[in-house]
């Protein structure tokens, strides 16, 4: 569908092999490419303007990796640059030391508040919060039945009041909250343009009356240009402390996460990411990059392969993963390459035929360090034959590793599931490095999660 | 066609204080025609989200028109591009209706677009041009999109044909047609639930709705209306094409273009794909929904905010 910027720059510095040294020349070709790839996928152009200008001052002159194509080198400097940009994974919401903890939605029509709000407070519920819906949309015809709905759903309490203000609703809210013995409250905004002063007005009221803890602006991915417009009058009047990026599962580049990331210097906190409830994940910096670049693909994956580990061991990892004869040892070096690489995520999107399949595979970056202690304290035949470890080795290794014996048993687990899987790849032929990707099979997705949540 | 342009403007002017006209200031004949300019002109397209391929080759032509012309004078530039973009756009398309028994029109799109809120509208529009119709609530899925639908209807005056939340929607199609029929109805709206392009499952389940009203109804439906979000990038281009391959889409209707989203991307679907616009959306009001007019559109494209980002 898109061709990858990799492979544009691959084309553009063909005659390039070789070359030693990013030349102004090289540099300046390459960043018409870059310019290009970023506008298609709706960076906003004068974002893209000043990120090429930062972009260009850092590559040229710069000594191309030995293993890397000047193409690739510049990819990886305007990746990095990307994620830098994004800044760091920040997919927490500020909980209050006195609850309630208040977070406000706002957004344009049709960007997914009323969802997202649902989404959040099933989230939250899973952390042991018990968060309260308040309906503050009182405009658009049956906004508030679908808080209902979805609140019967999700099995959250929804608070409304007929004919009531916004701003007297989400203030009753808060005393409700109190009296039920809720600790988050989330209210749901009507869609508003940035423009509407009026509105505008309302949520400053709503902000006055209820001092949120954190103001969410909800924007859709697939927004274009305007994003940056929309964002930053959100932000310049009320102040917003993170975003919600919804509708990330369809097939846009996300090019809106990067220009509102720079024009509010607040951080993409989650990302929407299916039509069911539970489809809100943390946001990652890493796949955005990639994905607004176009790197989805083989050459990506072995771009990255060489920049921390050389080919020979890349060959030798698929080899295995194909074979099956991956174990836990290579599985616990995999992570000690992967740690240098980037994330677990984005390799296993790279990986040929993976990717795609495994898109709705949710992956909790933070539990490696656990995982990495659980395989450490394992003895080398145990790596290589999980089957063996029975209750005490079980006791064992958990002590070993500071970790519960559900949590060695969880991983046992799901590293058969993921030999199991792979075994399916293997078999319906997804993983050939040239495969055409898989067929048959489809809308059966391996509903893992990986690595071992 | 004064009126949506105006009141486009009516609604733009507390912000059009803040902002500088740049283009127009740029167009006035002031300034020299040069390689400044042209970039110019190009990141206004761009900014507009005509998309990068489409803006250059506007711009492209400009540069050749300039140059054939021999023109000086850059307050003649904006007419050339304009042209170049009604060319484009083409001529105003109104809706199809059916010369005997009921136009069905399907209304589909992906979610968050305002297919409700635009179908409330056009039924409120074709009643007050004396036609008889009739709501089909097919977004058996989102929560309370029926009772929205119904809201709407209510408004509008119209029946709302609908089934329990979950339902098929295809079985709503076809009892909606079939109460067109036995009430002498001109128009069945119907609503589809909002849906992704690239979800496989979803789309087939659009193809199947649409099997069902051809086959109630051969040559149905009449209309196939793309609900556009103006504010959604270059995505949309995907949008129309996934939607046109499953569902035969006969024109786009573009919303939300009372906000500072300029829609720019429908330049390059009318290029690529061939799908013209038909109404457009500019408000939460019932009277909200226009006619497109090209000139107007392409008018309101180089009418842009000075955002001042660095």
């Amino acid at each position: 569908m898109f061709q990858g910027l990799a492979e544009k720059l691959q084309e553009t510095f063909k005659k390039l092999k070789g070359k030693g040294k990013l030349t102004e020349a090289d540099v300046n070709e390459a960043m018409r490419e870059v310019r290009m790839a970023l506008l298609e996928a709706d960076v906003n152009f004068r974002v893209v303007k000043s990120f090429v200008a930062k972009v260009k001052e850092r590559a040229v002159g710069q000594e191309v990796l030995e293993s890397l194509s000047p193409g690739q080198h510049v990819v990886k400097i305007v990746h990095e640059e990307i994620i830098d940009l994004m800044g760091s994974v920040a997919s927490k919401i500020q909980i209050a030391s006195k609850p309630p903890t208040v977070i406000l939605l706002v957004g344009l029509q049709g960007a997914g508040k009323t969802t997202h709000a649902a989404k959040l407070a099933v989230m939250l519920t899973k952390q042991g919060k018990r968060p309260l819906l308040a309906a503050c949309d009182v405009y658009r015809p049956a906004a508030i039945k679908q808080l209902q709905v979805l609140g019967e759903q999700t099995k959250t309490p929804v608070f409304s009041v007929a004919e009531r203000s916004p701003v007297e609703i989400a203030q009753a809210s808060l005393a409700h909250a109190n009296a039920q013995g809720l600790d988050v409250v989330i209210l749901d905004t009507a869609g508003r343009l940035h423009i509407n002063e009026e509105l505008m007005d309302e949520l400053r009221k709503i902000k006055a009356g209820v001092n949120p803890h954190e103001i969410l602006l909800v924007v859709d991915a697939m927004t274009g240009q305007d994003a940056v417009n929309a964002a930053k009058a959100f932000h310049e009047q009320l102040g917003i402390d993170g975003v919600i990026l919804t509708k990330l599962d369809g097939d846009t580049r996300g090019g809106a996460a990067l220009s509102i990331k720079a024009v509010t210097q607040c951080p993409i906190k989650f990302a929407g990411v299916g039509e069911k409830l539970d489809a809100l994940e943390a946001f990652h910096p890493d796949r955005i990059a990639s994905r607004i670049l176009g790197m989805g693909d083989v050459l990506t994956l072995i771009e990255k392969a060489q920049e921390a580990f050389d080919n020979k061991k890349a060959q030798e990892m698929e080899r295995k993963l194909r074979k099956q004869e991956f174990t836990l040892d290579d599985f616990l070096e995999q992570m000690q390459q992967i740690k240098k690489m980037g994330s677990l995520s984005s390799i296993l999107e790279m990986l040929p035929g993976v990717g795609k399949s495994l898109k709705d595979i949710k992956i909790d970056e933070k539990d490696t360090g656990y995982i990495e202690a659980i395989i450490r304290s394992m003895t080398p035949e145990e790596r290589r034959k999980p089957a063996m470890i029975k209750d005490s080795r079980k006791k064992r290794i958990s002590r070993g590793s500071g970790t519960s014996i559900q949590e060695v048993g969880r991983l046992l687990k799901q590293f058969e599931q993921f030999q199991k899987m792979m075994k399916q790849f293997a078999g319906s032929g997804g993983m050939g490095m040239l495969g055409k990707g898989k067929k048959g099979n489809k809308g059966k997705r391996p509903n893992l999660r990986f690595p071992f949540a | 066609m004064a009126g949506f342009f105006s009141q486009l403007k009516a609604g733009l002017t507390k912000t059009r204080q803040n902002f500088v006209q740049r283009v127009e200031e740029l167009l006035t004949g002031r300034r020299k025609i040069d390689e400044e300019l042209y970039e110019e002109l190009e990141e206004v397209l761009i900014g507009a989200d005509v998309g990068f391929k489409t803006s250059i080759e506007l711009v492209n032509h400009l540069r050749q028109e300039v140059k054939a012309r021999k023109i000086s004078e850059s307050d003649q530039l904006t007419g050339i591009l304009t042209e170049k973009i009604l060319e484009i756009l083409g001529e105003e398309k109104p809706l199809f209706f059916s010369a005997s028994g009921p136009s069905i029109f399907l209304v589909v799109g992906v979610n968050g677009v305002g297919k409700t809120t635009t179908i409330g509208k056009l039924a409120g529009r074709l009643k007050k041009d004396g036609k008889r119709i009739i709501l089909a609530a097919g977004d058996t899925f989102r929560a309370a999109a029926i009772d929205q639908l119904e809201i709407w209807g209510e408004r509008a005056g119209v029946e709302v044909i609908k089934q329990k939340e979950g339902a098929d929607p295809a079985a709503v199609a076809y009892d909606a047609i079939h109460a067109a029929k036995s009430r002498n109805v001109d128009v069945v709206i119907m609503d589809t639930a909002g849906r992704l392009h690239n979800k496989v499952n979803l789309m087939e389940e659009l193809r199947k709705v649409k099997r069902v009203i051809q086959r109630e109804i051969p040559g149905a439906p009449h209309e196939v209306l793309l609900v556009l979000d103006a504010t959604t990038g270059q995505n949309a281009l995907q949008q129309a094409k996934m939607f046109k391959d499953v569902a035969d889409v006969t024109g786009i209707i573009l919303t939300k273009l009372d906000g500072t989203a300029k829609g720019g991307v429908v330049l390059g679907i009318q290029g690529e794909i061939k799908i013209p616009v038909k109404w457009i959306g500019i408000g939460e009001g019932v009277d909200d929904l226009r006619p497109f007019v090209p000139r107007d559109f392409a008018a309101a494209l180089f009418d842009r905010p000075e955002e001042g980002i660095t």
